[in-house]
């Protein structure tokens, strides 16, 4: 992959995302190891520059990067540049001194990650953790992941993402990556969370879960702020969990084989029922697991992995 | 700034046949006075000194971004020999001594009859009206108000500020953004802002306002001006309006005339600016508003920002672009190439009747004996790579940094002194 950076899964070709997946399978065989390391970044420095509280994310970066033997700092850089605080562009040039080969960053600006990446402020690779409302391309990576462990694979394969569209980023990644991978796509959600423009996306879309849920060979229920309802978006959390939620009886409409798929953390009771989070179909868990895998795979890549992951005890040269 | 003399040989004047311009004593004469300086003007066109409609000079409290002199600077080698200085800053021009202040520093500067306009509300909160007859009697004559930047969103108070400039003459410029729909907005809203994740502006936060100012000035009788329209429902709004004969004006920037939202792919705030960059279709209908007269003016939005403000994430970047120093190439690349407009129409948008709306009597005149020698001389053929290091503004947010654009000011005459000459500012 002749990358630098993974800002967007929609700068992922067939090709990129099919190395990322494969490669990612081969280092999962790491954790189930007794020493669970590889010296693959060995004198590599990898810092997590969060602007934002992610301790979930932030955690499966720290764990993926230290597998690989990265030297890992974390940067929490919480406030706004237009508050008190250090501006990103300080926060870079901090960071660019200190010899940070690889800067996986979480912004609550969408496109925090490609400013940083792009402004001519550092020359470290950029790893997007999250950008505002944009995108979180590793979160779609683990999910194509687990729907290959799970489906055996993702092209031909039908994933309705439901909720609240327009401001999640785990959508967006996830509507390029699956597209990009064969899927077939629905967009499910009150027409106030699915964005103006959305008859563009390369998926279809709906405002009513029911007539889709037979079809599905997965659902991805997003996370909703309750704090939305003040905004007029829905009337009250009872009616968006009466329309949109997942409970046992919807689940039951789903064929057999489907699976049911959460990016967390999860309003248990409100977007799903304990009761369908807690099932055999539930893969909540297992996207966790995969997502140290897949950014394992990430972070070897854009550092300079040549060759096999494995078995390639000295570090790659190319940078 | 009198007592100078000059001829002005073979300029094509407003673009049409070549002639000779004699200059003296700050106004244009019967015949060349003897000893005048000769400015070979051959291949280039004479236009009226351009007059901008809405200009930020920053000055008072942001002399970091821009200050009246450098601002004015920028004017002048842009073509401009008269600009209207935004009422947006810190204190805000909402009293006789601010106005009073700023008109004094353009009178020391030089460069540009500097003419400020008063804020409609004190503070530009929108909430009581600033007392613009006293701004209208000062040294200053305010003729302009607007609280730009914020629209005068409440009805009431709009309709009450319409009627009461009509005492002396006034206008109210009106920055059309429902306040409502626009909380938190980043971009245009559509097919692109719901892709990149921005929090879309839309189109109809403009033009509720339009539709709803051009019934006001309807029922009141009142001119309106509508600041910066930028899409093309605005324009249609107008164009009705003025079918129905209300006393209705308009103005489109240079960077709504050339640019689109698709710049923003890359997130780079120098594309940020309020109203944000719309779509294609916009463009092309502002461009055709222009064209047939509907938008009656270009007016450049000149708003400078120091280097941090842009140099950051997009959302906590400040919105605005330069615009003076460009104004007049970007008019000639997107009316005048497109055959949408000849130099008589670009003299027409961008001095008669901007001067005209703005209440300005010694500009956009004719060239005839008498009349103040406010002239720029436009060289259509040449062409230059912007480079914002170059520019006479304090600020480098330019947008068309990197890019090619025709046209070249090669002299400004401000009431018969030269402001810039052989395409370099004059120093005074």
């Amino acid at each position: 992959m002749r990358k630098r950076h993974l800002l967007s899964t929609a700068d992922l070709t067939v090709d990129d995302a099919n190395l990322i997946l494969d490669t990612a399978q081969e280092l999962s065989t790491v954790a189930g190891r007794a020493i669970k390391k590889l010296p693959t970044l060995r004198g590599r420095t990898v810092v997590n520059l969060f602007f934002e509280d992610s301790t979930r994310t932030r955690i499966s970066f720290e764990t993926a990067a230290k597998r690989l033997s990265a030297d890992v700092i974390n940067f929490s850089a919480k406030g706004s540049s237009v508050s008190k605080g250090e501006s990103l562009k300080d926060t870079a040039l901090t960071l660019e001194a200190m010899g940070a080969d690889a800067v996986v960053v979480r912004h609550w600006a969408s496109g925090g990650a490609h400013r940083l990446a792009n402004a001519g402020w550092i020359h470290s690779s950029v790893v997007n953790a999250g950008d505002g409302t944009h995108e979180h391309p590793t979160q779609a990576l683990l999910d194509a992941y687990t729907l290959r462990q799970r489906l055996g694979s993702v092209a031909g394969r039908h994933v309705a993402i439901v909720g609240d569209v327009l401001h999640s980023r785990v959508a967006r990644s996830n509507v390029h990556l699956l597209s990009t991978l064969g899927a077939e796509v629905t967009l499910v959600g009150p027409p106030t969370l699915l964005p103006h423009g959305v008859d563009s996306w390369p998926c279809a879309y709906s405002y009513e879960l029911d007539p889709v849920l037979p079809k599905c060979d997965a659902v991805m229920m997003l996370r909703v702020q309750r704090e939305r309802m003040n905004q007029a978006f829905f009337p009250t959390e009872r009616e968006y969990s009466r329309r949109y939620g997942l409970h046992a009886a919807r689940m039951a409409m789903l064929p057999e084989h489907a699976v049911v798929m959460h990016p967390g953390p999860m309003n248990r009771g409100l977007e799903i029922s304990a009761e369908v989070a807690d099932s055999v179909r539930s893969t909540i868990t297992e996207q966790v697991a995969n997502g140290v895998s897949v950014r394992m795979a990430v972070l070897y890549l854009l550092l300079g992995g040549a060759e096999s992951a494995i078995g390639n005890d000295e570090e790659g040269s190319a940078r | 700034m009198s007592g100078t003399s000059y001829v002005i040989r073979g300029a094509q004047l407003l673009g049409g046949e070549a002639g000779d311009l004699y200059v003296n004593d700050g106004v244009f004469a019967e015949d060349a006075v003897r000893g005048a300086a000769v400015i070979d003007a051959a291949g280039l066109i004479a236009l009226p000194g351009l007059v901008d409609l809405h200009t930020h000079l920053r000055e008072p409290g942001r002399e970091d971004a821009e200050t009246v002199l450098t601002g004015t600077r920028a004017a002048a080698a842009g073509g401009f020999t008269a600009v209207h200085a935004m009422a947006n800053t810190d204190p805000v021009a909402d009293t006789a001594g601010v106005v009073e202040q700023v008109w004094r520093l353009g009178r020391e500067a030089g460069y540009c009859d500097v003419r400020p306009v008063g804020a409609v509300t004190v503070g530009l909160k929108g909430e009581r009206l600033a007392e613009l007859g006293a701004m209208a009697d000062s040294a200053a004559r305010v003729r302009v108000f607007s609280d730009d930047g914020h629209c005068v969103s409440d009805a009431a108070l709009m309709r009450r500020a319409l009627e009461y400039v009509k005492a002396f003459g006034g206008v109210v410029a009106q920055h059309a953004q429902e306040p409502r729909l626009t909380e938190g907005a980043q971009m245009n809203e559509g097919e692109l802002s719901g892709m990149l994740g921005l929090q879309g502006w839309p189109a109809v936060a403009e033009e509720a306002i339009i539709a709803r100012d051009v019934l006001l000035a309807a029922h009141t009788g009142s001119r309106l001006h509508v600041c910066h329209l930028s899409t093309a429902g605005s324009v249609e709004i107008v164009r009705w309006a003025k079918s129905r004969g209300y006393p209705v004006t308009a103005e489109v920037t240079p960077h709504h005339l050339l640019l689109t939202e698709d710049l923003i792919q890359g997130y780079d705030p120098v594309y940020k600016v309020n109203p944000p960059l719309r779509s294609a279709t916009d463009v092309e209908a502002v461009r055709a508003g222009l064209a047939d007269g509907t938008i009656d003016a270009v007016a450049t939005d000149h708003a400078p920002h120091p280097v941090e403000a842009k140099d950051c994430e997009w959302a906590v970047a400040a919105m605005g672009m330069l615009g003076l120093e460009t104004a007049v190439s970007v008019v000639q690349r997107t009316m005048v190439e497109t055959g949408l407009l000849d130099w008589a129409g670009v003299a027409d948008r961008m001095s008669v009747r901007p001067a005209r709306i703005g209440g300005l009597a010694e500009h956009g005149r004719s060239f005839e004996a008498g009349a103040p020698a406010n002239v720029v001389l436009v060289d259509p053929a040449a062409s230059r790579v912007v480079e914002p290091g170059a520019l006479q503004s304090l600020s480098r947010n330019t947008p068309y940094a990197g890019m090619k654009l025709p046209g070249a000011v090669v002299a400004t005459l401000l009431h018969g002194s030269a402001t810039v000459l052989d395409g370099r500012v004059v120093e005074r």
